[in-house]
């Protein structure tokens, strides 16, 4: 609906409401949401992009879905089961129809996965999903999706693809960002978007699932933190995401506002170099020499763990909005082990660890961190510093924005190797699969295997890589688990890398208004509910 | 005029050169675009694949050979992050941050000249004072921090007016603009104002010096001494004189009302170039940055231009060069 002084009816609508000078009004079955920020398509299969793929999600099913702690629930799959070591066969839900009426069948999945794989320009493509699978129409509402080795993850895989009507494959993704195109069965049908400024989106009455309260929703990009808790106090908008803890106090404290915390899977980690080859300029004696990597000695990676108080930074550096880690997962989420702890802050011992390790009289330490891509990074790092110099790790730090960071951090050293010593990143499990992490960052670097990429630090260990290998292979979902969950207690107390805390998520609602929230510090819209 | 004009067109297409080189020598020295693209959790080939596709695998001189072959038909490169014409999404983004930085000038005339006027012709009155004391404000505080302020105060405290966004927008005389609408106005109000609170400051100083100075020419006390009323005596022989120096400074100005509204929009989520030049900077879009850059250099190429222009016009002892006389 678009509004005009030049339109007499408008107008006098707006002359009503008190020259506009009051907030106009809304539908009680309306509801306004502000982000932190946009997605760069509504075309689903443009880019894996944490945004877009949580937008896409209003719009489109995928064959799985995840719940809040991405553990795998049925979609527009009703039910699938290996039927031999290297197939899947997913039995699809009856009698869902597309927004624009076509009725959902197995081959609208087989259309899709052709064009997700193939968007032209894709920055991000999700063909790592498609990739290495063939897909059998049964029939109408049968599907087998088998692979060339055992491969447990085809329904984690499935639960990254949105499903679209069949009649759109070859749709450019302009098609989808105008709406010409973007017919999913999710909850929401798309109404329009206006980059940089608006996405509005309509309840589908039709929608197979537990049907959303909203009739209409649009959601705003507003970037600056203060702004959108601003937009928030001032009624311009009903929820929002992402807190700023400077402004948390004021809307905890704030009537008839509430406020909805939970520890994400976002987790803040140092690495810590384990191989002397090359020796790098950032480790040296007091006198400046570079010496070899003083933390190939697991002694000295404990004795950086026990010398980080956690809580501290939890308090004083986060405002609260974090929780000390000891591994990849939040408690509750898929790949925790009840086996590990955080480690707690016991700089005696990190002393007596470091002597014993024969570096009694300590060292000298550059550290590297990006600086705005994870909330306070820098101040984290300092205070990190700070704890790793009173136990004699004469640490300083340097940081640089994260287009330069991430670049030195993976292939910034001689022939392309990672640059840094010490560094510290941030992780978040976007697949909802328990080996991501495992096969990331724990396993030896193989490249051609996939293997390793994330691993900067030299990390290797034959056993480990054995159980995530086992795992990744073994149809039977939970043996496999138990074998990363193996897999993880080893890494972690050999500080493979030193886990530091996960974030807590914030969004911030006015009264009646309620989220339910789980581990996925991003958004979406179809559970945000109205509250009795 | 015309040869004028060709010549400083000639000028400008040799800067343009110039600032492409410089500028696409220089995004390419940052980071690299892949990885602040791709999914970590993607295969290595996936990686490959983009680099390939972006042409990030090419030597930087043959990736600049490309744009510039592309840029003499208009075309600018494709947006990583988008997908799109970097152009096509600058002419998108282009009328809300037009719109925003013409609202601002306005204000700023609007207020910053009568009251610039009325300092310039009582100097020692106390409203004066106030004024002058107001326009050192307005130059010394941080646009920043001016904008939570203005969001605070008339959004959260007194409810006024909307903390964000564009609002609605209507079309008038084939101009798509949340000026005709009065959703879009309450939009526009805290913004433009928060833009155009520099320029009136600097409006009121360069009013004020220039009244001060021309009226104690010997025309202004000949046109006293003629019995002209005061009206007539600013109206007709003060403005006119005064102006010059203002229309320089503003079209100047003006372009960078454009080119640098980016913190005033990213406070108040304005869907404007600003923004999208912001989240371009961040995560290594280089075809955005080289098109936004030089959409800056030309916009303040053809603003110079049209200035001298104007400057000609209002004061006939400016010839222009390369002008016959």
């Amino acid at each position: 609906m678009r509004k005009s002084i030049l339109n007499p009816a408008a107008f006098l609508t707006a002359a009503a409401t008190g020259l506009g000078f009051l907030a106009g009004p809304v539908s009680a079955n309306d509801l306004t949401v502000a982000l932190a920020a946009e997605p760069t398509s509504m075309d689903p299969h443009y880019q894996n992009l944490t945004i877009n793929n949580s937008m896409a999600t209003q719009v489109y099913d995928a064959l799985v879905l995840q719940d809040v702690n991405q553990n795998l629930i049925p979609g527009l799959a009703a039910s699938w089961e290996p039927i031999d070591e290297r197939t899947w066969e997913f039995k699809l839900r009856p009698d869902v129809t597309f927004h624009n009426g076509a009725a959902f069948t197995a081959e609208d999945v087989v259309a899709t996965m052709r064009r997700a794989a193939n968007v032209p320009n894709s920055p991000s493509s999700f063909a790592t999903f498609i990739k290495g699978k063939t897909f059998d129409v049964v029939d109408e509402l049968t599907l087998r999706i088998s692979t060339e080795k055992p491969y447990p993850f085809t329904p984690n895989d499935m639960s990254r693809i949105s499903i679209i009507d069949s009649a759109f494959v070859d749709a450019t993704t302009e098609d989808f960002n105008t709406g010409a195109a973007s017919f999913g069965t999710g909850p929401f049908t798309f109404t329009r978007w206006l980059p940089g400024d608006v996405i509005e989106l309509s309840r589908d009455d039709g929608y197979w699932g537990a049907a959303v309260d909203w009739d209409n929703v649009v959601i705003r990009p507003i970037g600056d933190g203060t702004t959108r808790a601003a937009a928030l106090i001032a009624g311009d908008v009903d929820f929002i995401e992402r807190v700023a803890p400077a402004d948390l106090p004021n809307l905890e404290s704030r009537d008839g506002l509430s406020v909805f915390k939970s520890v994400s899977n976002r987790l803040l980690y140092v690495t810590l170099h384990l191989t002397d080859d090359p020796i790098k300029p950032f480790v040296t004696d007091h006198d400046g020499n570079p010496i070899a990597s003083p933390f190939r000695d697991i002694r000295v990676r404990e004795a950086v763990s026990l010398a980080i108080n956690r809580q501290a930074i939890a308090d004083r550096v986060m405002d609260g909005l974090s929780a000390p880690a000891g591994q990849f997962s939040p408690e509750g989420y898929i790949g925790y082990s009840a086996n590990l702890e955080p480690d707690a802050h016991d700089p005696d011992r990190a002393r007596e660890l470091l002597a014993e390790a024969g570096y009694g009289d300590g060292f000298k330490l550059t550290m590297h961190g990006p600086a705005g891509r994870y909330s306070n990074d820098t101040r984290i790092l300092e205070a990190i510093a700070q704890m790793l110099s009173r136990i004699g790790i004469d640490t300083s730090v340097e940081t640089m924005p994260a287009s330069v960071f991430f670049k030195r951090f993976a292939r910034g050293g001689p022939g392309d190797t990672p640059e840094f010593t010490a560094a510290m990143s941030g992780y978040a499990n976007g697949s909802g699969e328990p080996s991501h992490p495992l096969r990331i960052f724990i396993h030896t670097k193989q490249k051609e295997r996939g293997y390793g990429p994330g691993n900067r630090n030299g990390y290797s260990n034959p056993e480990v890589d054995k159980l995530i290998e086992d795992g990744r292979s073994s149809m039977d979902i939970a043996m496999g688990e138990m074998a990363f969950i193996q897999a993880t207690d080893i890494a972690m107390r050999e500080y493979a890398l030193v886990p530091i805390h996960h974030e807590i998520a914030t969004w911030a609602a006015r009264d009646g208004v309620a989220y339910e929230h789980g581990a996925l510090d991003s958004t979406f819209i179809h559970k945000i509910r109205p509250q009795e | 005029m015309l040869a004028f004009v060709l010549r400083r067109v000639m000028q400008s297409v040799v800067v343009l050169f110039i600032m492409s080189l410089m500028v696409f020598s220089m995004v390419n020295l940052v980071g690299d675009p892949v990885d602040m693209l791709v999914n970590p959790e993607s295969l290595p080939e996936e990686v490959e694949r983009v680099r390939r596709d972006f042409g990030l695998d090419q030597p930087v001189h043959v990736q600049y050979w490309k744009f510039l072959v592309g840029a003499m038909s208009g075309d600018l490169g494709n947006s990583f992050i988008f997908g799109r014409p970097a152009l096509a999404l600058m002419v998108e983004r282009f009328p809300a941050t037009l719109e925003l930085a013409t609202s601002a000038l306005i204000i700023s005339v609007t207020f910053g000249l009568p009251l610039g006027v009325y300092a310039g012709l009582r100097p020692d009155g106390w409203g004066t004072r106030i004024i002058m004391g107001g326009s050192v404000l307005g130059i010394s505080i941080p646009t920043f921090w001016l904008g939570l302020m203005m969001i605070i105060v008339f959004s959260v405290l007194l409810g006024w007016l909307p903390v964000s966004g564009r609002g609605e927008t209507a079309r008038f005389l084939g101009i798509e603009s949340s000026a005709f609408t009065l959703d879009g106005l309450r939009h526009l109000i805290l913004p433009a104002t928060n833009l155009a609170l520099f320029k009136i400051a600097m409006v009121i100083r360069l009013a004020r010096a220039g009244t001060v100075e021309v009226m104690a020419l010997d025309f202004i006390r000949f046109a006293r001494a003629k019995g002209l009323s005061s009206r007539r005596i600013v109206f007709a022989h003060l403005m006119p004189n005064i102006l010059i120096p203002i229309v320089t400074v503003l079209g100047i100005e003006f372009g960078t009302l454009i080119a640098f509204a980016t913190v005033t929009e990213s406070i108040f989520a304005w869907p404007g170039l600003g923004k999208l030049v912001i989240d371009a900077i961040v995560n290594l879009d280089r075809p955005i940055v080289v098109a936004y850059l030089l959409f800056v250099v030309s916009l303040f190429l053809v603003l110079n231009l049209v200035v001298d222009i104007i400057y000609a016009v209002l004061d006939p002892r400016v010839r222009l060069q390369g002008e016959e006389t």
